[in-house]
């Protein structure tokens, strides 16, 4: 049976650090809006949305240890890591100013803190994206053998 | 015990949470103080316009938008706030106009200073705000028709509209406000220390606290 049954300790321990990512990031991401003050952006909020309910997700999951939360949870993953990218894309500069959605409003590539010189907060979430998602491909394709 | 992992793990990652919020809020509070002390001109510059004596030892700083529902709503407050302790309590009033289009009406507002009548068009344009600042259809125009309440000469208040200066005068407290972190309308400072928790009571014991430690029974 591809995909159900219970997570071995590996698995488990993987999906564990999932979870951790995703909580990280949640807990971060609530301190730069609801501490700092950081008011976030329309693409911030888009990330938000996919980032928040992996918490939820996965803390499910490694109650139930039940193997098909990796698979509910990559579609989340991966719409997160792309609107991430397209973040840092338009914070880089690379894809112009002119057509980012959120000219209203709070600026997408207003710069409010990078830590050590590079890491700003759009590539803080697609690291935390990255990551999550490479443990999530790992997972499905173990579960999958 | 894999779920007391995840139980201590949560645990741990909240307090961490809250820790650092705490550390955070203490430092900006400090660095605020600072900045009283050593840039009070960031919380007062000099064109800013003030209400109540000039010997007064307690400053309250409000970082305010004409368009802001919540401004509005704690203008009486404010009000009640200084009639409360007289003499004690100075109100600068700093912009931060947010909302869309409402640099038009602090121009309005610096233009009507310049006739003196400053605060009677403030009470003006927070008396009828709802009427020119619905949110689904703002009519900055609508204005007008409430501005000869205030005794205001409208020829010269045209006039004195597009004066740079008070482009300048905007642009300096946004700046301002930005060094200080206002993000939100109204944003309020007594001495230099912001209000943190948001309400009017939070509000009336910071004044009073600062009341308490500049004039001691």
């Amino acid at each position: 049976m591809i995909h159900s049954g219970k997570t071995s300790p590996t698995d488990w321990n993987l999906l564990f650090l999932c979870w951790l990512l995703a909580g990280i990031s949640t807990l971060g991401s609530l301190f730069f809006s609801e501490i700092m003050r950081f008011p976030p952006c329309i693409l911030c909020w888009y990330q938000r949305i996919f980032l928040f309910p992996l918490v939820f997700l996965f803390t499910t999951g490694l109650f139930s240890g039940d193997k098909s939360v990796a698979r509910y949870a990559l579609p989340l993953a991966a719409a997160g890591w792309l609107v991430a990218a397209y973040h840092n894309l338009l914070y880089a500069g690379i894809i112009p100013e002119s057509i980012q959605p959120c000219s209203q409003g709070v600026s997408c590539t207003e710069d409010y803190i990078s830590l050590f010189g590079f890491l700003t907060i759009p590539l803080l979430s697609l690291l935390s994206f990255s990551l999550i998602l490479a443990l999530l491909l790992i997972l499905n394709r173990r579960f999958g053998r | 015990m894999k779920k007391e992992v995840v139980y201590l793990a949560g645990v741990f990652l909240i307090l961490l949470f809250v820790l650092g919020g705490y550390i955070y809020k203490n430092q900006q509070t400090k660095k605020l103080g600072f900045l009283s002390r050593e840039h009070a001109e960031i919380f007062v510059r000099k064109h800013s316009p003030t209400l109540g004596s000039d010997e007064a030892k307690v400053y309250l700083v409000e970082f305010m938008d004409p368009a802001c529902e919540t401004c509005r709503a704690f203008a009486p407050f404010v009000k009640k706030l200084l009639a409360d302790n007289p003499g004690r309590i100075k109100l600068v009033i700093r912009y931060a106009p947010f909302h869309d289009g409402a640099d038009y009406f602090v121009r309005i507002l610096e233009a009507a200073k310049k006739q003196g009548k400053y605060w009677e068009t403030l009470e003006v344009m927070y008396q009828t705000q709802p009427y020119w600042a619905s949110h689904h259809n703002p009519q900055p125009e609508l204005i007008w028709r409430f501005l000869p309440g205030a005794g205001l000469d409208l020829e010269r208040l045209k006039n004195d509209l597009n004066d740079p200066a008070i482009g300048q005068i905007i642009a300096q407290d946004l700046a301002d406000a930005k060094t200080l972190n206002v993000t939100k309308t109204p944003g309020y400072f007594v001495n230099g220390k912001p209000l943190v928790t948001f309400g009017d009571i939070q509000l009336r014991e910071l004044l009073e606290a600062e009341i308490a430690a500049q004039y001691p029974r």
